[in-house]
């Protein structure tokens, strides 16, 4: 069966509007809520400048759970809540919910791990100088850390892109669901082939600005 | 200026329990370069964060002019921090950041306007003789102008103390004495006073007025730097004086000495101390004229502290007992200090 281009041009083109919108979005969204669950993990820990044990421990208990839920589960399993925040649970914008609650608390985690490399001197430095714990984190930890930060969301990011790919299961549309749709399920290869070349120059393009930018800001 | 009360500090609890300081008491003056030496464990480097608090006491207390640091709010302690200056053994600078922005860092969380900032960290650069090095990043720099980054930096909020913090224990010999010097600077054309806390005898000798030997969390020996160089009470400052003056006889010349010793019972091993003045007199030729004795120098160093030099020799008399008695009053009138070596334990 050859392929139509005249209806699949379109098709591809909306499919990969989509996943950029899944991506783009869910990453907005899951940096805004990642990056301060990173640095309070680090600040509340035992020993960190805002030491709080209470905060620490149930943070990390929430983010280990969202953690261990497998995201196709995480999907169907959050559409109440989905239809709370969007008004439905169908559709490319109501899979950002679920992507955003899956990929947030691995850019949590990821971050974490970006601030705990900062040597703790300059933890120590920055207290010696008469910062505020704001100050601190802001002029000392998050600069630091930048460069292995911004590799934390290079890796997150790709993430995204497989799990979006996911999250046509809900109508979400995009790649993914294109290649389940036509390539798997209508037997079209070539669809399947288009969308995975496609994905693989997405994920290549994402890693190489990120490693570029990564080389810039390290200097160590 | 700056005075320690007591201070005690506890890690841990119950079977884990680590005391590391246990009671430590010391009173540093205006514009004093003091130095605490001891080995890695003896409790220095906690003590020298007990100063600015970044580790609290578990009991004791610290003033700065007087200010008792425990009782201040966190935004107070943070104020008082602004005038402690710190320099650590692994630099601590900021990796991402220009040298111009680490040692800007102190202004810009003070809230400094721009231009002062900017005309402050340009003189604080060309204080420590790094002009050229503005623009570039720490990873360009060698160990001693790293440490003179983190000098620079240490001052921009003109601080009344400088804590050093093994400041030159990462450096080559060569690096150290330049980084020495500029502290010298520091103190001399700032009158800021210094804290420094190091392992290494040479920096004590070069650079302090004052010593303190500490060693399982307590102040063993203290004094100004001629006193205890010249005469060490405890044995661990006695160590430590050795890696700077050797006054052990070499083991050699002590197997020479011990088999003499037994075909001759007149002979008579001295240790003498000569400070300041007293090692410009031409003491041991006079003794020989005057006296009918022999003298034979069996070992000798000389060295200079706080610009005073300071000499130890190991002299054997030989001669009647009478006539040596003669001998050591006359040196004891000289202001030297003399003693008896006793051969078998020396």
């Amino acid at each position: 069966m050859a392929l139509d281009w005249s209806y699949f041009g379109p098709e591809l083109r909306t499919a990969i509007e989509q996943t950029l919108l899944m991506v783009g979005l869910g990453l907005v969204f899951s940096l805004i809520i990642g990056i301060p669950l990173g640095v309070i993990l680090v600040v509340t820990r035992e020993n960190g400048i805002l030491q709080n044990k209470t905060i620490f421990t149930s943070l990390s208990v929430i983010v280990n759970i969202f953690r261990s839920i497998p995201f196709i589960i995480l999907i169907v399993a959050i559409i109440p809540f989905t239809r709370l925040i969007v008004g439905t649970s169908i559709g490319t914008v109501a899979a950002i919910v679920p992507l955003v609650i899956f990929t947030a608390p691995y850019i949590g985690r990821l971050i974490e791990n970006s601030l705990l490399e900062v040597d703790h001197g300059v933890i120590e430095l920055a207290q010696a100088m008469g910062a505020t714990p704001w100050q601190i984190i802001w002029r000392f930890l998050l600069p630091e850390a930048l460069g292995s930060i911004i590799l934390a969301i290079t890796i997150a990011t790709i993430g995204l892109i497989g799990a979006s790919a996911m999250a046509g299961a809900v109508g979400g549309g995009g790649l993914g669901d294109l290649a389940i749709v036509y390539g798997y399920q209508q037997f079209q290869t070539v669809v399947m082939i288009i969308t995975v070349v496609l994905l693989i120059i997405f994920v290549q393009l994402i890693q190489s600005i990120g490693n570029l930018l990564a080389k810039k800001i390290r200097r160590k | 200026m700056l005075v320690l009360k007591d201070i005690h500090k506890v890690y841990g609890k119950d079977s884990k329990r680590v005391e590391a300081l246990k009671g430590i008491s010391l009173e540093i003056g205006q514009g004093e370069i003091f130095g605490v030496i001891g080995f890695s464990g003896a409790g220095k480097s906690t003590l020298i964060r007990c100063v600015n608090l970044l580790e609290r006491p578990t009991s004791g207390e610290v003033f700065i002019d007087g200010v008792n640091l425990q009782h201040l709010t966190a935004s107070q302690l943070r104020k008082e921090r602004k005038k402690i200056g710190m320099i650590f053994q692994q630099f601590n600078l900021l990796n991402a950041k220009t040298v111009f922005k680490n040692v800007a860092m102190p202004l810009i969380i003070d809230g400094r306007p721009k231009e002062e900032i900017e005309k402050r960290v340009n003189a604080l650069l060309s204080f420590v003789g790094l002009s050229d090095k503005a623009k570039q990043y720490p990873d360009q720099l060698s160990g001693g102008q790293k440490q003179r980054v983190g000098i620079a930096r240490a001052l921009a909020t003109d601080p009344h103390i400088l804590l050093c913090d093994e400041a030159t224990s990462a450096l080559d010999p060569d690096t150290t004495q330049s980084i020495l010097a500029l502290l010298k600077k520091v103190r001399d054309e700032l009158g800021i006073t210094i804290l420094m806390i190091t392992h290494e005898m040479n920096v004590i000798r070069d650079i302090c007025d004052k010593v303190a030997v500490i060693d399982g969390g307590v102040i063993v020996e203290q004094g100004s730097v001629l006193d205890v160089f010249s005469e060490p009470q405890q044995e661990i400052t006695k160590n430590f004086v050795r890696t700077i003056i050797n006054d052990a006889i070499p083991p050699t010349i002590k197997a020479l000495i011990k088999e003499k010793h037994q075909e001759n019972d007149s002979m008579y091993l001295y240790r003498v101390l000569f400070k300041g003045q007293s090692t410009h007199l031409p003491l041991l030729s006079t003794i020989a004229k005057r006296f009918p004795i022999d003298v034979n120098v069996i070992h000798g160093t000389i060295t200079e502290l706080q610009g005073i030099p300071f000499g130890h020799l190991i002299i054997e008399f030989q001669g009647e007992p009478s006539a040596i008695e003669q001998v050591l009053s006359y040196i004891r009138q000289q202001e030297v200090t003399v003693r008896e070596v006793d051969i078998h334990g020396a």
